[in-house]
């Protein structure tokens, strides 16, 4: 396998870590919590991205047997209901997560009256 | 009844969270009562649940009859039931506790705080019951997200602390996800049972590499592992008191309870330890934690946050004992997960009570504290000698086991660590209870007066303080027969 | 050799502890109902190892384990006849103690005397603990408390001076036996298997001998209590305690629970035979003898009289550990006896020294001229307990050293006599200026103030004690009966009857 079939075969966990990647810079490097938040965000979604993808296959692919017996099944030889669902369930948590996030984050607002991180650690930032 | 108690411990608080919302619209202070008796049913739960494994064994429950690898199993064994025992046991005192103080630090939001309190609880039982890592997952957010709700409503600095608390808390958790659907795209399976028949088959495959070292780093961050525990110091001293107590004492267990699990049961111990060089790894690093976590409390003059970095250090303990590869440092560190719980639930339920009584929070507001609420202030003694590990108090025995585990591993510099760290916090205690003892107004010369006024703070608080503070010197009494008859079926096969 | 279970040396436990929780309950309200506690309790476990002495004697062990916690963790107590020789020592000198406690709290009218007292009775039941523990853990747990009960009566006068004292106290107390002597414990338990005493020792075979010796050190640095140098400095710093409390713990209590803690790891953790083998103790000989002579020197250089009565203490302690590290019988027994000895003389020199201070206010040496005549009874015991100190006839001191020395011929160590001699010199040094200025010289103008002529002692409360101590002294040359059949007793066993 060529370089480049090995990074076009394999393009959905490319995008995957790219998109993650960017959610987790926003994270740790950016001041405002908003962005914070977005990047929490888009850090989500790209796993979100992942579990999806490795559900889906083009051409060929089958519906899922397991057969009894221990022997490692393959998801990613057929089409996978499963992570779709598991998928449902993370998203819930994630949106709980953004919802709480939300509410820090207007408390945080009435509080100090600015999202920017530096101008809040200062001290005697409380109004 | 019985039969059904695994997932009963989890759909009662749940269920109760959601009642008592209705139960405080109609009548508010019903929400206290409505707390304790959820969180005591629960103990009892947990009890039986304790009792049932003992007597005949691993206890299997598949919510709505589904098989795995289809349905959600649920599996008690040893470890599970002697986590959820602690975590339940500690949620009912805490309950208890919480009443005077949440009535003054959250004035009229009690309704709320019990509902998201029994959430709490809700998320940390069932991380402790399930076998399938996916549902661990979901319960370790829901869980987090009721830590995150609680910790913002401490002081003003409180929102901030609780939003770093999120972001590394979703990282964490993410990570773990991510960790999930490795192991699912290899696998095509979500039970830890399953799990650990396939994967030894599997044991070079480069996403089980991965996967492992996803789930690793997420419960990592979850428990506060050194160097991943920035956001715990603030978020539990800006906390509400009842708060930092639940939080400290089992939320860190439980992290430490997820990573035993990954370690040892999906994966097992021939690839954690030997594939993958984790004992040295997380030798080092818990090394490096135990050390930190001391000299950083050192260095504290708030009296939460000098606790919330003592915690860092001990989640060292733990993970030391956790990653040396044989029994006897396992059976500590199993052991010290239950002594923490108690050590850290008694020293932060006396910081709330310092609060609450003198509304204070650094170490020098403690001066003379002794005459004033003598029995509070020997509550924290007691907890101070099993930080230290004087014996017969219960830290005594899990370091006793811990160093054992580290000579036996032949790591004598790990064994230099527990004493350096021992002795960090000997230093530590010394210098609070000297405060709480010898500074202050001096003692008049009394001849046959009574002593200055006590005032203690209500029974609600004292009566779990004490009973945190009794339970130190019990459970070291009976740490053998703890190990004999659940921490020694806690021990991986292979060590 | 017989063992018989017995619920003997829980009850003298419990009798202090009871006295320490009735004191507390009791507290200031009836203060005579509170200090007759502690007199109860004194006599009451003082009689009980009394009752223990005749089975004892008759080789038999008193065996009672109370609680097995984990594998090696057994909460055990077994009394041998080292044990009882200690017990019985420290026993009858609290109970002396007692009297003299109660003579001077009330006559310097203390602060905080309830904590005082019940403090004093929870040490006492701890020494009792590492009298008769049965293995290195209970001694390791007897030990901790200890020093945790005796923190609070060193920094009693909560004075900035005696606040730094008991930091010291504490830092080396509990900073060593953390370090070095849990390590210690750790280690014997990894390789022996086991923490219970025997007779043989239990270490035999059972290590490398690199490794055997790193517990050896491990063990005699952990153990600061025996105040071997460099781990010293801490009972210098502990005088600020009040005096009775100088004289039970640091000549009694603590201090001599340090030695008889190195005589446990010597004799019955290693066994004398292993120690001869791996040549360990002759290395603990001259470590011994280096702090015997420089405490000595350093001792005559102190003005301040309990100063230089904890220096005595510091080169004293030594002559214990010198005995046992000389690993002949008539040296161990001289080690053993020493406990007994030094202690019925150095209490007796404390005593003195807190009757002085409570009757004439004088803490310094050179301000002592002339006191005799103050003072006569409480400056005569002082005589004897001096020269039982420098170990002349016909004082008890004369037998431990005599002994000792007759061991080091055994051993063909003749450097030790030497150093034996030395030290005497020494000691006759840094006491004999006392006795001489205390009857000879004539007191500087207006140094005794207006209480000036006549007899002034101390109360009677004080005065009695330090007397009794004294003539212990002297009567322990002539009838050293119980402690020397004790001290044969535990040699004959550690030896195999040679």
């Amino acid at each position: 396998m060529t370089n480049m079939e090995f990074i076009i075969g394999k393009y959905n966990y490319w995008i995957y870590i790219v998109l993650m990647m960017i959610g987790f810079y926003a994270m740790i490097a950016k001041r405002n919590l908003v962005k914070k938040i977005v990047g929490m965000n888009i850090f989500q979604t790209a796993i979100i991205l992942f579990f999806v993808s490795i559900g889906s296959k083009k051409g060929g692919a089958t519906i899922p047997i397991i057969r009894a017996g221990d022997e490692a099944v393959n998801a990613a030889q057929y089409i996978n209901p499963l992570p779709h669902v598991l998928m449902l369930t993370a998203i819930v948590v994630m949106v709980s997560t953004f919802g709480v996030a939300m509410a820090l984050i207007l408390m945080i607002y009435r509080k100090y009256r600015t999202l920017e991180e530096d101008e809040i650690l200062k001290p005697g930032a409380e109004t | 009844m019985t039969e059904h108690a695994p997932v009963l411990i989890i759909v009662i608080p749940l269920m109760a969270a959601c009642l008592n919302i209705l139960l405080g619209l109609w009548k508010k202070e019903l929400s206290y009562p409505w707390a304790v008796l959820v969180t005591a049913v629960v103990f009892g739960l947990s009890l039986l649940l304790m009792q049932t494994v003992l007597s005949g064994g691993t206890v299997h429950y598949r919510l709505g009859g589904w098989a795995p690898p289809w349905g959600i199993e649920y599996v008690i064994d040893h470890l599970n039931a002697f986590l959820a025992v602690i975590v339940s046991f500690i949620g009912c005192i805490v309950a208890v506790y919480s009443r005077r103080s949440i009535e003054k630090e959250l004035p009229g939001k009690q309704v709320y705080f019990y509902s998201i309190y029994l959430l709490l609880i809700t998320g940390l039982l069932g991380i402790t019951v399930t076998g399938d890592v996916f549902n661990i997952y979901v319960f370790l957010e829901i869980s987090s997200l009721a830590g995150y709700a609680l910790i913002a409503v401490g002081d003003d600095r409180a929102p901030m602390a609780s939003f770093n608390y999120v972001i590394m808390g979703t990282i964490g958790a993410c990570f773990y996800l991510l960790g999930v659907g490795y192991l699912y795209m290899v696998t095509g399976t979500l039970n830890m049972g399953d799990l650990s028949r396939i994967l030894p088959g599997l044991s070079h495959s480069r996403v089980v590499y991965t996967a492992f070292a996803f789930f690793m780093v997420g419960t990592a961050i979850k428990m506060a592992f050194f160097p991943l525990h920035i956001w715990l110091p603030a978020a539990y001293t800006h906390a509400p008191s009842a708060v930092s107590a639940i939080a400290a004492s089992t939320m860190t267990k439980v992290g430490a309870y997820v990573m035993i699990r990954i370690m040892y049961t999906v994966f097992k111990p021939a690839f954690s330890l030997e594939v993958i060089p984790m004992s040295a790894i997380l030798g080092w690093a818990s090394a490096a934690a135990m050390i930190a976590g001391s000299v950083l409390a050192l260095g504290q003059k708030d009296l939460k946050r000098m606790f919330s970095f003592m915690l860092v250090a001990e989640v060292g303990y733990i993970v030391m004992g956790v990653s040396r590869g044989n029994s006897t440092a396992f059976t500590g560190a199993v052991l010290h997960i239950l002594n923490d719980a108690f050590m850290m639930a008694c020293l932060f339920l006396v910081a709330g009570a310092v609060r609450y009584r003198k509304n204070a929070r650094n170490i020098t507001d403690l001066a003379g504290l002794h005459q004033e609420m003598p029995l509070t202030m020997l509550a924290l003694f007691a907890a101070a000698l099993s930080m230290v590990g004087v014996p017969p108090t219960a830290g005594f025995f899990s370091k006793w086991y811990l160093i054992l585990g580290t000579i036996k591993a032949g790591e004598w510099i790990f064994a230099a660590a527990f004493l350096l760290s021992s002795l960090l916090n000997a230093v530590m205690f010394y210098r609070v209870l000297e405060t709480v003892y010898y500074t202050g107004e001096p003692t008049p010369k009394r001849q046959g007066g009574s002593s200055a006024a006590v005032n203690e703070v209500p029974l609600t608080m004292l009566g779990p303080i004490l009973v945190m503070a009794v339970g130190v010197l019990v459970l070291g009494l009976f740490s053998g027969r703890i190990i004999d008859t659940v921490i020694r079926f806690t021990v991986p096969e292979g060590f | 050799m017989d063992t018989v279970h017995s619920i003997q040396p829980v009850l003298v436990l419990a009798t202090s502890l009871a006295a320490a929780i009735l004191i507390m309950v009791t507290g200031d309200r009836n203060r005579n109902l509170r200090e007759a506690w502690t007199l109860v309790a004194a006599l009451l476990k003082f009689l009980i190892v009394l009752s223990m002495v005749p089975a004892v004697l008759d080789r038999t062990i008193l065996e009672c384990t109370l609680v097995s916690i984990a594998p090696g963790l057994t909460l055990q107590f077994r009394v041998d006849s080292l044990g009882l020789f200690f017990a019985l020592a420290a026993s009858f000198l609290w109970l002396v103690t007692s009297f003299y406690s109660i003579g001077y709290v009330r006559s310097q009218q203390e602060h905080a005397q309830t904590r005082y007292f019940a403090c004093f009775a929870g040490a006492m039941s701890a020494t009792m603990g590492v009298a008769f523990a049965g293995n290195l853990f209970t001694t390791f747990l007897f030990y901790e408390i200890i020093t945790i009960c005796t923190f609070p009566l060193v920094a009693h006068k909560e004075t900035a001076d005696a606040m730094a004292g008991g930091r010291r106290y504490l830092t080396y107390l509990l900073g060593t036996s953390v370090a070095f002597q849990l390590t210690a414990i750790v280690l014997t338990y990894s390789f022996a298997g086991t923490l219970e005493y025997a007779d043989a020792g239990i270490l035999a075979g059972r290590a490398p001998d690199s490794v055997l010796m790193v517990i050896f050190v491990l063990f005699i640095a952990g153990i600061s209590k025996a105040a071997m140098m460099p781990f010293h400095s801490w009972l210098p710093a502990a005088m600020v305690a009040p005096t009775p409390v100088s004289a039970l713990l640091h000549a009694v209590a603590v201090v001599k629970t340090g030695v008889f803690v190195v005589l446990r790891v010597v004799l019955h953790v290693f066994g004398v035979d292993l120690l001869g083998d791996l040549g360990l103790g002759t290395a603990l000989v001259y470590f011994a003898s280096f702090t015997i002579i420089t405490a000595s020197v350093i001792a005559l250089r102190q003005d301040n009289l309990k100063r230089r009565l904890a220096y005595s203490t510091v080169s004293q302690l030594s002559y214990v550990i010198l005995g046992a590290a000389l690993l002949t019988p008539s040296s161990i027994t001289g080690g053993i006896m020493h406990i007994a000895l030094h202690a019925f003389g150095k209490i007796t020199l404390f005593f003195a020294a807190g009757a002085i201070y409570v009757a004439a206010h004088k803490t310094e040496i050179s301000q002592l001229n002339g006191i005799g005549k103050q003072m006569p009874f409480t400056m005569a015991a002082f005589t004897l307990g001096s020269l039982s100190m420098i170990g002349m006839p016909p004082l008890g001191g004369f037998l431990s050293k005599w002994w000792i020395a007759l061991g080091a011929i055994e051993a063909k160590e003749l450097l030790i006599l030497i150093v034996i001699a030395t030290s005497t010199i020494l000691n006759a040094a840094y006491f004999l200026p006392i006795l001489y200025a205390v009857f000879f010289k004539e007191p500087r103008l207006g140094q005794h103030g207006s209480a000036g002529e006549g007899i002034h002692e101390a109360p009677l409360l004080m005065v009695v004690p330090l007397m009794l101590t004294a003539l212990g002294a002297l009567a322990l040359f002539f009838a050293p009966s119980v402690f020397l059949d004790l001290a044969r007793g535990a040699v004959s066993a550690v030896m195999g009857g040679q």
